[in-house]
């Protein structure tokens, strides 16, 4: 499925390495948006992974072999993006090191395979999983559908571009200046092949590497499984949008139940009011004090207790009259503020995140 | 399938690999026309003349541009018994088995027929599969003069001149660098794993020990970007990306651009 140079009209390689081009830049400003420290040596080495792949002779079915792409299992890891800059580099080092594919056409292998190729499985891959558990085997078949698909749509679009060369391209005695054969030609002719072999080898390596990953590092299979996490999160337990769930209903439960808090008697050691340490018996015995000591408070207390005075004093805005309404108005009010609080610090976070890299 | 053709298939591709690496460094290192001038006058020079062969609508044109290939080549140290195994048999290969049935369903002129006037000849099927050929063996021998010629380093620094962003250029060192790397781990795991195995093992097996290999290297994949990160963060990377390009333009790189972009323009001008 690498185009060599030469196959294609230089109008078509200029039209898909525009198409190529908007992939790339689409990509790199959605990872830019991330950590990108942290993607640039993944995508990276994901890229090294998928070119050595591309190079596992696979045994299929039928005694014949088979060589994966590699897209799906990166269009699975890394989401469409990371997936489009992996492949893409990998097809770059392809052309302009080892010379597998064109300089010219590199632009068009990059848009039907990384691009298309990367789209293609990560909306088969998420439709057909849907919201399946990380270990369901569900997710093995959808690889595998998400694989074949991939292939075969990759090649179909070679198959366009080279089916429209003669129509487009032709000199005036009609012979054909790049790929010779018309649709009706080209897209069987190239169909044939992906239908069976190739996208064959890209739905098994697909499916062994998800059940692989299943088993082996499910965390991994997080980001494009709907059900929340990026790459960095490798937790197996609980899927984070059920943590956040249970989180939410705890703390419901604890505003609830605030208004207990009345029940128990006195008051926290060491929490004193100055008025109840004045009147603590065991304070004023254990000092030794007189009688006008006893009553005194400290000196520094005493200065140092109007300096801040709480907008709900003992749980309870004064307005209200109903303690155990003014406790849960409290908890409310408290947890409100600490949410709000926690999310300007969030905002304040990215925007400094974003500010560095644009 | 024997129990270790695919195993050994698969190996003989990576060696394959390391072998044309090698190939590569040591031409590159070797005195020559393209060796001697700079990287990004070959790197546009030659892109120049396969957008050149591209453009051509002539094949007489496509063949002077075969022999200019030929020429540098043989100024730069290439030996054509290199080009030739490496490239023009190959390209013969695969391009000519999708090129020689367009001689028989490309409408046209009938130049021939064959088996009882039921398979035809066409002179503009003659003309379209030669002008296929030939373009794609100028091409590719362009492109792998290239290669051949260029450290990949230098390549790198070179792609600069186009103004690709720092970040992508940053990858593709690393994906080259630990191309080599994943390669050989995965040599070592099918070595080990060939070793290890007797008598015959059926596909469904085969399948199996691919994918398995396939996905242990997909650990090892993900620790060493885990690794690589960390590394890098303790080098004090913040994401700003920094390339040194030492690379100075002489007279004689002027004049080199100058010749690859006049053969260039010529060509296309002579094949329109």
């Amino acid at each position: 499925m690498h185009i060599p140079d030469g196959y294609l009209s230089p109008s078509t390689c200029a039209t898909l390495y525009a198409g190529a081009f908007a992939g790339w830049y689409g990509a790199l400003r959605r990872l830019k948006r991330v950590l990108f420290s942290r993607v640039i040596p993944l995508i990276a080495v994901f890229a090294a992974f998928s070119f050595v792949v591309m190079m596992f002779n696979l045994p299929l079915p039928g005694g014949t072999t088979g060589h994966a792409l590699g897209v799906t299992i990166a269009a699975i890891v890394l989401e469409p993006s990371g997936a489009i800059l992996a492949i893409s580099i990998a097809l770059a080092i392809q052309a302009l090191f080892f010379g597998d594919g064109g300089i010219s056409t590199l632009g068009a292998n990059c848009f039907n395979m990384a691009i298309a190729g990367s789209l293609v499985a990560y909306a088969s891959y998420r439709i057909l999983a849907a919201r399946s558990s990380i270990g369901s085997s569900r997710r093995i078949t959808a690889a595998a559908m998400a694989g074949y698909l991939a292939v075969n749509a990759a090649a179909l679009l070679a198959a366009v571009e080279f089916g429209l060369q003669p129509m487009l391209f032709h000199d005036a005695h009609g012979t054909p200046l790049y790929a010779p054969y018309p649709l009706r030609i080209a897209v069987p002719a190239m169909m044939i092949g992906h239908l069976t072999f190739a996208g064959l080898a890209e739905a098994v390596v697909s499916a062994g590497l998800v059940a692989y990953l299943q088993t082996a590092d499910p965390g991994l299979l997080r980001a494009t499984s709907g059900l929340g996490a990026d790459w960095n999160d490798t937790t197996e337990t609980v899927g984070p949008r059920k943590s956040l769930r249970r989180l939410w209903t705890t703390v419901a439960v604890l505003m609830l139940l605030t208004p207990l808090g009345i029940l128990a008697a006195g008051s926290a050691w060491g929490e004193w009011s100055p008025s109840t340490l004045a009147t603590q018996q065991g304070y004023a015995q254990r000092a030794g004090a007189t009688d006008v000591q006893r009553a005194a408070i400290p000196v520094g207390l005493q200065k140092l207790s109007h300096l801040w005075t709480a907008p709900f004093p003992a749980y309870a805005p004064p307005f209200v009259r109903s303690r155990k309404f003014g406790y849960l108005l409290s908890a409310m009010f408290a947890s409100g503020l600490l949410l709000a609080l926690s999310l300007v610090v969030q905002r304040f976070l990215q925007r400094g995140k974003a500010g560095y890299w644009e | 399938m024997s129990r270790s053709r695919f195993v050994e298939s698969t190996l003989i591709g990576f060696t394959r690999a390391f072998a044309r690496a090698m190939i590569s460094e040591e031409a590159a290192r070797q005195p020559g026309l393209l060796q001697s001038l700079d990287p990004r006058v070959r790197v546009v020079g030659l892109f120049a003349l396969v957008i050149a062969v591209v453009l051509a609508r002539r094949l007489a044109v496509v063949l002077a541009l075969f022999l200019l290939a030929i020429v540098i080549a043989r100024l730069s140290g290439i030996s054509l018994s290199t080009l030739a195994k490496r490239v023009w048999w190959v390209v013969l290969v695969f391009t000519g088995v999708i090129a020689l049935p367009a001689i028989f369903f490309t409408p046209g002129e009938i130049i021939g027929s064959y088996a009882g006037d039921t398979i035809h000849v066409t002179e503009q099927g003659v003309r379209t599969a030669a002008l296929l050929i030939a373009r794609v063996e100028t091409a590719v021998t362009f492109t792998t003069l290239l290669i051949l010629c260029t450290p990949w380093v230098y390549v790198l620094k070179a792609l600069r001149a186009f103004r690709l962003p720092p970040e992508i250029i940053l990858m593709l060192t690393m994906t080259h660098r630990y191309i080599f790397l994943l390669v050989e781990t995965a040599s070592q795991m099918f070595e080990s794993r060939k070793s290890r195995t007797v008598g015959r093992i059926k596909g469904a097996e085969q399948r199996t020990m691919a994918i398995g290999t396939a996905g242990v290297l997909l650990s090892k994949t993900i620790e060493l970007s885990n690794d690589v990160y960390g590394a890098m963060q303790s080098r004090g990377f913040r994401g700003e990306v920094r390339i040194v390009a030492e690379f100075r333009m002489r007279a004689v790189d002027y004049a080199g651009l100058c010749g690859f972009l006049l053969a260039g323009c010529i060509a296309v001008w002579a094949g329109r």
